[in-house]
């Protein structure tokens, strides 16, 4: 059935380097991308369908305790994410006329965005701790944070080992274990001088006192567990995502680093940003259906 | 490695580098295939001994040699094991690894890198599900408090008795022993993560490396077999991944999704879990149909038969498998959705009886040959027919009230599984052994463990369609004083020796195939089947960048008995 031809002679040796010529390589890479975002989107689907289902049979409880979010906060990260996706398209238009200071430029105030975003998540989030709204408490609360610094540390240090960039190698690792060491010995404190403000400030909570619940009183019904179960492991998730696109976009800032984009090699910009914009369309659903609609 | 060694004579894939780190390093297909070759036949093994260990303790009624907690332990393994680390990998990631990039005449897969990373993650959660077997808070030396530590909070309590499905409430259940739910759960959401990277891997491959002339009308069957499972394995498996993972945060954070206490819906779980895990049949057997579309018509010396409705037939089934999940609930759903549930579940019986009329007219007047994986192709025929036909009973709505929940479902989907997909994958093995291996297998021995397998699976799953027409509920431990005892105490103990002879059936398989590819003294030559397809064309075992020049495919790979087929 197929006649052999001398016309393409293989040229690599085993690491399989060049199997394919790099219009091939950038198409294919592009395709898995958004075969990989169709999973993201299945992955969040099965918790929309969640939530559907649930403020279909809890309508009332879920209207009730929506009250306890603040639309403000959501529309502040909101607007932060939809500029950093700007952002990180722009980043991806000046890699593709080589112009790798322009890349770093505009993945920095995209990662920015991102850290910002955090911030505002985690003042939200202890917002409802404050306010007796998450099931284990301060204490629970405290070692999420510190699963989360570690997480963070882990995955920096990683991004640095695996692009084996010499010059942030060191500074990197030092930072990420000046991170968690600082987590688990202030943990108790951070989390002190935050509540303070929150007394000061209702930041992250909408302050209506008539409708004050506490997770594991008698009268926190099962719907609010629900509803604000869903919260977390929507907002969590998302939070999670939002962490995993820095990590990428800082490993494509590793890359600009070494000027390595240039009108022919733009792949690495385009699916970070393909994938930064997922993680923000994912924020403009969650956004009105869980601090909108009410 | 320079460029003239790579080509040197006698280099293949193999040989070509030494040393375990090259294998452990590798990005070439063929070698990450046959990692996962040796990885998953161990598992098939533990996955197969625990089976052993539940017929053996319902060879008689009443308690035999295990306790009913430790019973349920046993079928819980047995079924994660199967399915997660087992069937659902299967055929995709040992022979779609090794056939795919051939098939097509490229020289990897489009992200090798990736391919190995899939595998590395299939160690990850293979290792997690290993873990929650441990009971390590009984071990002599731990204190009490570390103990109840390790049982409460690290979740390390012994091995679990949900079943492979999780169900929730039940794998809900605050009580100690319950406690490395989180651990299997996680396997199964890791090995998700696997199984999504290679079915990307594939889909990419399939679309942008196929050699000049490998049209999408001339892709072998394999190619399109394995391109609709990957289709099913990106697209299904998120959804059980959320599912579980909403499990595990059930277990840990106390959220209320599924639990009903705090306000979750179990059935919810269920449509979300079989939302998954009804395609995920397909993933089994969908490649399983691939392997025998190519066995097939090389033994037959005919062109495969309705090439374009055998394809088209592969997408219907991964089509329809998508909106058939709801019969796993027929009694818990409403009466409008079981009805259509009902009728959907038929319909994905078109398709399927569309692909055996094909094979059997493929065979229809063609000079049969009955090497042993024709004998295996053969047979997985007729015992997919069964579990074809018994698949029609279930969706019925009327029977299935009667029979949901005992040894006839049992029976039905050992008959999809093993008859399905590990038959096919044993065809497989044998079939591109010589390719595999550059060895050639014994045809005597291999003929006669065919026999002990089908000799051995048929006495085992025969019996339990009568077993559960005359109710025997699945999942008992004991079936002391139910009605009909003196008829299921006698089929029990058939289907027992069944087991132990397709157990002993598989083994010989595994001793054969393995001696010959370490001892096997005749050479394979490249093509010793006669076989048009690509992968044939190339020395065997293949060198390292599959062909040493990049083929020019003129035709389809179906032309037997015509003027190429000489």
């Amino acid at each position: 059935m197929s006649t052999p031809t001398t016309s393409n002679a293989i040229e690599s040796g085993p690491p399989h380097v060049h199997h394919m010529d790099a219009p091939t390589a950038y198409h294919a890479a592009k395709l898995g991308m958004w075969l990989f975002l169709a999973t993201e989107v299945l992955l969040f689907g099965g918790l929309f369908t969640a939530f559907a289902l649930y403020r279909y049979v809890y309508f009332a409880e879920f209207q009730a305790a929506s009250v306890n979010l603040d639309w403000r906060m959501g529309a502040l990260n909101t607007a932060f994410l939809i500029f950093s996706s700007f952002t990180a398209a722009l980043a991806m238009d000046a890699a593709q006329h080589g112009d790798n200071a322009k890349v770093r430029r505009n993945i920095l105030i995209t990662l920015a965005c991102g850290v910002v975003f955090l911030v505002v998540k985690y003042f939200e989030y202890k917002g409802k701790v404050a306010y007796g709204l998450f099931p284990y408490g301060v204490k629970g609360f405290e070692n999420f944070l510190f699963v989360g610094a570690l997480c963070l540390a882990i995955g920096a240090s990683g991004v640095v080992i695996f692009t084996h960039n010499a010059k942030l190698k060191i500074p990197t690792i030092l930072a990420s274990i000046a991170l968690v060491v600082a987590f688990y010995f202030l943990k108790g404190s951070i989390a002190t001088i935050s509540f303070d403000l929150a007394n000061l400030f209702p930041f992250g909570h909408a302050h209506h006192p008539e409708t004050k619940m506490v997770f594991n009183s008698p009268e926190f019904n099962t719907a609010y567990k629900s509803y604000f179960g869903l919260y977390y492991c929507m907002t969590g998730l998302h939070a999670l995502h939002v962490i995993l696109g820095m990590g990428i976009l800082f490993w494509v800032y590793l890359k600009a680093l070494n000027n390595r984009f240039s009108a022919n090699y733009y792949t690495p910009v385009e699916l970070g940003a393909l994938y930064w914009h997922l993680v923000d369309l994912i924020w403009i659903y969650l956004f009105p259906l869980l601090y909108l609609v009410g | 490695m320079s460029h003239s060694e790579t080509h040197a004579e006698g280099t293949n894939y193999l040989n070509c580098q030494k040393g375990i780190w090259s294998w452990m390093t590798t990005l070439d297909h063929k070698r990450i295939a046959l990692m996962y070759l040796f990885t998953l036949t161990f598992f098939f093994f533990v996955g197969g001994l625990s089976a052993l260990v539940v017929r053996t303790e319902l060879f008689a009624a009443g308690a035999q040699f295990l306790t009913p907690k430790q019973y349920n332990n046993f079928f819980t393994i047995h079924g994660v094991v199967m399915v997660f680390l087992f069937i659902v990998p299967g055929i995709p990631a040992i022979m779609g690894n090794f056939l795919l990039p051939l098939m097509i005449g490229a020289k990897d897969v489009a992200f090798p890198r990736l391919n190995l990373l899939s595998y590395y993650i299939y160690i990850i959660g293979a290792v997690m599900a290993l873990i929650s077997l441990v009971p390590i808070n009984t071990l002599p030396f731990i204190s009490q408090g570390f103990s109840d530590w390790l049982v409460n909070t690290a979740g390390l309590g012994g091995p679990v008795d949900t079943g492979w499905t999780f169900y929730a409430p039940y794998s809900l259940a605050k009580s100690g022993t319950q406690s490395a739910v989180i651990w299997m759960t996680g396997a199964a959401f890791v090995l998700g993560f696997s199984s999504i990277l290679t079915g990307l891997n594939f889909i990419v491959t399939v679309h942008k490396l196929r050699a000049p002339g490998m049209t999408w009308g001339r892709l072998p069957v394999f190619v399109w077999a394995t391109y609709a499972t990957a289709i099913i394995q990106t697209l299904a498996t998120p959804v059980v991944g959320i599912s579980l993972l909403l499990v595990i945060m059930e277990r840990v954070f106390g959220v209320g999704i599924f639990d009903p206490t705090l306000g979750g819906d179990p059935i919810l779980y269920s449509h979300l879990f079989w939302f998954y895990s009804h395609p995920v049949v397909y993933i089994m057997v969908l490649p399983a149909f691939g392997v025998i579309g190519e066995i097939i018509p090389v033994f037959s010396r005919k062109p495969i038969f309705g090439y374009k409705m055998v394809c088209g037939a592969t997408f219907g089934i991964a089509l329809i498998g998508f909106v058939v999940w709801a019969h796993h609930m027929f009694t818990s759903i409403g009466d409008t959705a079981a009805y259509v549930f009902s009728f959907l579940t038929f319909f994905v019986a078109v398709p399927t009886a569309v692909k055996v009329f094909n094979w059997v007219s493929t065979m229809y007047k063609g000079s049969i040959s009955f090497n042993t994986p024709m004998l295996y192709a053969m047979s997985f025929v007729f015992l997919f027919m069964i579990a074809g036909t018994t698949g029609i009973y279930l969706a019925t709505l009327a029977v299935d009230v009667f029979y949901h929940d005992t040894y006839f479902v049992v029976a039905h989907f050992h008959y999809t599984m093993q008859g399905g997909a590990v038959i096919g994958l044993i065809a497989a093995l044998h079939f591109w052994f010589p390719k595999m291996t550059g060895k050639m297998y014994n045809e005597t021995i291999s003929k006669l463990t065919f026999v002990l397998v089908m000799i051995g699976f048929n006495l085992t799953f025969l019996p339990q369609f009568v077993l559960g027409m005359k109710g025997m509920p699945r999942r008992y431990f004991d079936y002391t004083g139910l009605e009909h005892f003196d008829l299921l105490q006698t089929l029990h103990a058939t289907s027992t020796v069944g087991a132990y002879i397709n157990a002993l059936g598989y083994f010989l398989a595994l001793i054969n195939l393995l001696y010959f590819f370490w001892f096997g003294k005749t050479k394979a030559p490249a093509n010793p089947f006669n076989s048009l397809s690509l992968e044939w064309q190339t020395q065997s075992p293949p060198i390292h960048e599959n062909f040493a020049e990049t083929p020019i495919v003129t035709d389809w790979t179906y032309g037997y008995g015509t003027k190429k087929d000489a």
